[in-house]
């Protein structure tokens, strides 16, 4: 096996140092009670050649672009990535080093996640962000504990218009806390109802998500004047990072909490995972933030160097007292982040952002030209919601084997949405893609 | 004379990337627009983002120079003890990264993703069958969300059962991560010592194993890289008072094919796929920590889980006590890919052949420093030996001292001041894929050290010398919080 380098004559020389007999002495301290009772039935080793085969047939049974037209986003969005880019992030120094443990010989990594973190608060419009979480859902969660650490109150409420598949998380780790978790109902134009907040007691925090799962920019403004009238904290969620090229930050619209997923910001889909849970807050709250930090400081000669900060937040030193039980972040995914953004540029963002909205305008234009309905009237970013007549469902099963998927059936997430689909257009879409789209769902 | 990898050679400095930016430039080719333009209200839209802009070669050698500060398991020996630092196989990324699966979005219509249900389920086998548990679920990102996972898992049985707890038993030895895992669910530690062989006591647990506690949690091998010999009594005897069993994986990578966690009694069992299923560890992750279970405990996974109907692959939500979900969608799929590739390279017999590989690298480096170094319990280990830096205190030179001189000899630091139990923990595992070559440079190197302490101690609490930085001021740090620029 090409990865283990002993030859029979080091395993000899080694037992004698060792004073073992042979490899199998090492396990005699398992008890007989605890041991396998025959070898693991796997399959035979692949060869690469075989390797190679055999991944590249399950891959090819996945539909994805250019071959397909997958109008999906809902939380995992196509977006271009520079063969620059993806060069960088796959320099082994960074994807096969561990956990910056040791700074004087990890200061790649920890630059690269200061870097990250800076360019985060800027894009966020917060004072401080941690190196990073599992994902956008995961995220909203521990931003809920950590709201409720702060205010010392007993409840949250969640907007129905934060992503299906969030609240779901949400739910499970509040589950054995006692935490009462209220929802929000959203409204015809497809934006939270303020009204529906002041029914809930010991508020801790109010979670909305902008753009929201309908794709609709919510009135952060309005949500952050809300909550903290009820002495609540404002989390704005969001799937969308980019989004934030062309609209207002949630931070410079009063959120005191910002999280969501970043894997837009250069990371491929990969089937939902590993993406980037994004964290910012305000700096006053940063000792009850989850995650590891970067900070900056000087080494023995007075150079700037970076270490892991704030530890005393962290499992390792507080135990059950920790802010989180998260011990590592997606630290290669933080770094490909903020390469992506630096690949961009603050103006290069804006532009890309608004393609994205354009893109998504035009397609609604010509919907909404061909007869079909676009219930939500909010404003938009790169996806939205069309209502089909009824039978679309057929139309959308037709078309999956024309090799387009149009767009998302909300259905399954909201009953009361029959024949409702959530569309997305990003740049990678061209206008003749769109106008396919438009053509076919008219047949 | 012996050659160390430690050198030193030209290393470039690097500003911040904001430093190197200067407005105008661009590092991307933005697509041709062929949509008109419509402008946002301005009420909604803000200013730009203030990011670096810079060009694409500016970009390129600003990461590379930072590559160039990491040391990193393709630079060298990385004996970071519980983390298992082993080689990341260079297939591995060839596979996850092929355009089917990198491409791939997480919601598409089940029969446009048949390949990738069909991997999920056959790393589920996988990893069932190495365990000899009953079932898995892929979903948690990381060790400690498989950790949290088993928590709830352990949480919703006992309510099911009508009689919700309120302890959990966590040994002095265990990661930090356990008892905080086991925090978010309600649950406080009660923690047990271990015994003067480093391992746990089956009468130790008896006494505190009670009716109000949800379970164990144990590490085995545990972090000493001692085996607990009385796992199965010990299993039996939390089982018998109702509680269960958690199995923390990290340290599987001493006993795949040797130990079988369903017939030691394990209920909930996490794998680091980043550590025994050779993922890259990314600078800290992204990782994945699938969960394996017991029958007793299957109905509790994780949904949506893939099911086979009608002969083709579906997601199915239909287990109505489920946990729920732990991240947005199923799991962190391109670490999945990895690890697959790696266990259909290696299949049963090299898989074994990598415990036994593992276990005695780190009983050959055991036997070499012990009597340079003190070696905290001097029995066989697994994959992990466990000195301090008991012999160099009279120098007063510390673990610290230890750890930061072997940079400059070429080598990552093994992990330090872990596990608690020992005072000044040098924590070494070497990971089956080192040669005996690096194994005796590293061994060297320890000795080489050790006499340094002795004759030229200021050495050591000078060091490192070697590396793009000198010791940081972590004081400094902390105090006046620095966290971007």
């Amino acid at each position: 096996m090409r990865y283990l380098p002993h030859t029979p004559e080091d395993i000899a020389e080694m037992l004698e140092v060792s004073g073992t007999p042979s490899l199998d002495d090492f396990f005699a301290v398992i008890p007989p009670e605890c041991r396998r009772s025959r070898p693991m039935a796997l399959a035979e080793p692949l060869t690469e050649w075989e390797l190679n085969a055999h991944i590249d047939a399950l891959a090819g049974r996945i539909a994805v672009a250019p071959e397909f037209k997958v109008f999906l986003g809902a939380g995992s969005y196509e977006h271009f990535i520079p063969a620059a880019l993806g060069f960088v992030t796959s320099r082994s120094e960074f994807s096969t080093s561990y956990t910056p443990y040791q700074p004087e010989m990890s200061q790649g990594t920890l630059q690269a996640i200061f870097e990250y973190q800076t360019l985060a608060t800027r894009l966020l419009g917060l004072e401080v962000a941690n190196a990073s979480m599992y994902d956008g859902a995961s995220a909203l969660a521990e931003a809920l504990l950590m709201a409720v650490r702060i205010t010392r109150r007993s409840a949250v409420a969640v907007s129905r218009a934060v992503h299906p598949l969030y609240r779901r998380v949400v739910r499970t780790y509040l589950d054995p806390t006692g935490i009462r978790v209220a929802e929000i109902p959203f409204r015809p134009d497809g934006t939270t109802d303020p009204a529906a907040l002041g029914n809930v007691q010991e508020l801790a925090a109010l979670a909305v998500q902008s753009p929201n799962f309908f794709g609709c920019i919510e009135d952060l403004k309005a949500f952050a004047d809300g909550a903290h009238g009820a002495g609540a904290l404002l989390v704005a969620g969001f799937t969308e990072p980019l989004a934030f090229g062309l609209f207002r930050s949630p931070g410079s619209l009063g959120a005191d909490i910002a999280c969501g997923e970043g894997q837009s910001l250069g990371i491929p889909r990969s089937f939902g995972g590993p993406g980037l849970g994004m964290f910012a807050s305000r700096m006053q709250y940063v000792r009850n933030m989850p995650g590891r930090l970067v900070g900056e400081t000087v080494d023995l000669e007075s150079r700037r160097g970076f270490v892991l900060t704030l530890a005393t937040r962290e499992q390792h030193i507080r135990r059950e007292k920790a802010t989180s039980n998260i011990c590592t972040n997606n630290s290669l995914c933080a770094l490909t982040a903020a390469a992506y953004m630096a690949c961009l540029g603050g103006a290069g963002l804006r532009e890309l952002a608004q393609l994205n909205h354009d893109k998504a305008e035009y397609l609604k234009a010509q919907l909404r030209a061909a007869g079909i309905s676009l219930p939500f009237a909010a404003p938009t970013f790169n996806e939205f919601v069309a209502a089909f007549p009824a039978g679309f469902r057929d139309t959308h099963r037709r078309l999956l084997a024309r090799k387009i998927v149009a767009g998302l059936p909300l259905e399954t997430y909201y009953p009361e949405l029959p024949g409702h689909y959530l569309l997305c257009a990003t740049e990678t879409l061209s206008k003749a893609d769109l106008d396919t789209l438009v053509r076919e769902v008219q047949s | 004379m012996t050659v160390f990898p430690g050198s030193t050679g030209l290393v470039l400095n690097e500003p911040l990337l904001w430093e190197r930016g200067r407005r105008g430039r661009s590092g991307f080719s933005l697509p041709r627009r062929d949509v008109e333009r419509r402008e946002v209200s301005p009420e909604l839209s803000g200013e730009a983002p203030d990011l670096p802009e810079m060009s694409e070669v500016d970009m390129v050698r600003h990461y590379i120079r930072l590559s160039q500060w990491n040391f990193s398991v393709d630079t060298g020996m990385y004996p970071l003890g519980s983390c298992t630092m082993k080689y990341n196989p260079k297939t591995n990324e060839r596979q996850c990264g092929r355009p089917g699966f990198a491409g791939a979005h997480p919601l598409l219509p089940e029969d446009l993703c048949q390949g990738a249900l069909e991997l999920i389920a056959a790393l589920e086998c996988c990893l069932a069958e190495i365990t000899g548990l009953k079932a898995v679920s892929l979903q948690p990102g990381a060790g400690a969300q498989g950790e949290l996972t088993g928590m709830l898992m352990f949480h919703a049985y006992h309510r099911h059962q009508g009689r919700p707890r309120s302890k959990i038993i966590v040994p002095d030895s265990a990661h930090g991560t356990n008892p905080a895992s086991a925090a978010l669910c309600g649950y406080t530690s009660v923690p047990v010592p271990s015994n003067a062989s480093g391992i746990l006591s089956p009468e130790t647990v008896a006494a505190v194993m009670d009716e109000e506690t949800a379970g164990i949690m144990v590490t085995n091998p545990n972090t000493i890289g001692l085996f607990e010999e009385h796992i199965k009594t010990i299993a039996d005897i939390v089982h018998a008072k109702g509680g269960l069993v958690y199995g923390d994986g990290a340290n599987m990578n001493a006993v795949l094919g040797l130990a079988d966690m369903g017939r030691i009694g394990v209920d909930v069992l996490h794998l680091n796929l980043h550590k025994t299923f050779s993922t890259p560890h990314g600078g800290g992750g992204p990782g994945a920590g699938p969960v394996c279970v017991s029958q007793p405990l299957e109905p509790f996974l994780p949904v949506p889980r893939v099911v086979v109907r009608d002969g083709a692959f579906r997601w199915s939500e239909d287990f109505p006590l489920s946990i729920g979900k732990l991240q947005a969608f199923w799991g962190n799929m391109g670490v999945l890919i990895r690890a697959y590739s790696y266990i259909m390279s290696l299949g049963a017999e090299n898989l074994k052949r990598v415990s036994q590989l593992a276990v005695l690298n780190a009983n050959y480096i055991k036997a070499r420093l012990k009597g340079t170094f003190h070696l905290a319990y001097d029995r066989p280990c697994m994959h992990e030996c466990v000195f301090s830096d008991k012999l160099q205190q009279p120098h007063k030179v510390t673990t610290l001292d230890i750890a930061k001189r072997l940079m400059d000899y070429g080598f990552h630091p093994p992990t330090i001041y872990f596990p608690l139990v020992v005072p000044g923990a040098i924590m070494i595992e070497p990971t089956e894929t080192e040669s005996k070559e690096t194994l005796d440079l590293f061994v060297e190197s320890m000795k080489a050290i050790a006499a340094e302490a002795r004759d030229n101690p200021e050495e050591l609490r000078q060091a490192p010398t070697r590396c793009t930085r000198r010791r940081l001021d972590e004081t400094a740090a902390a105090r006046k919080p620095c966290l971007r620029g």
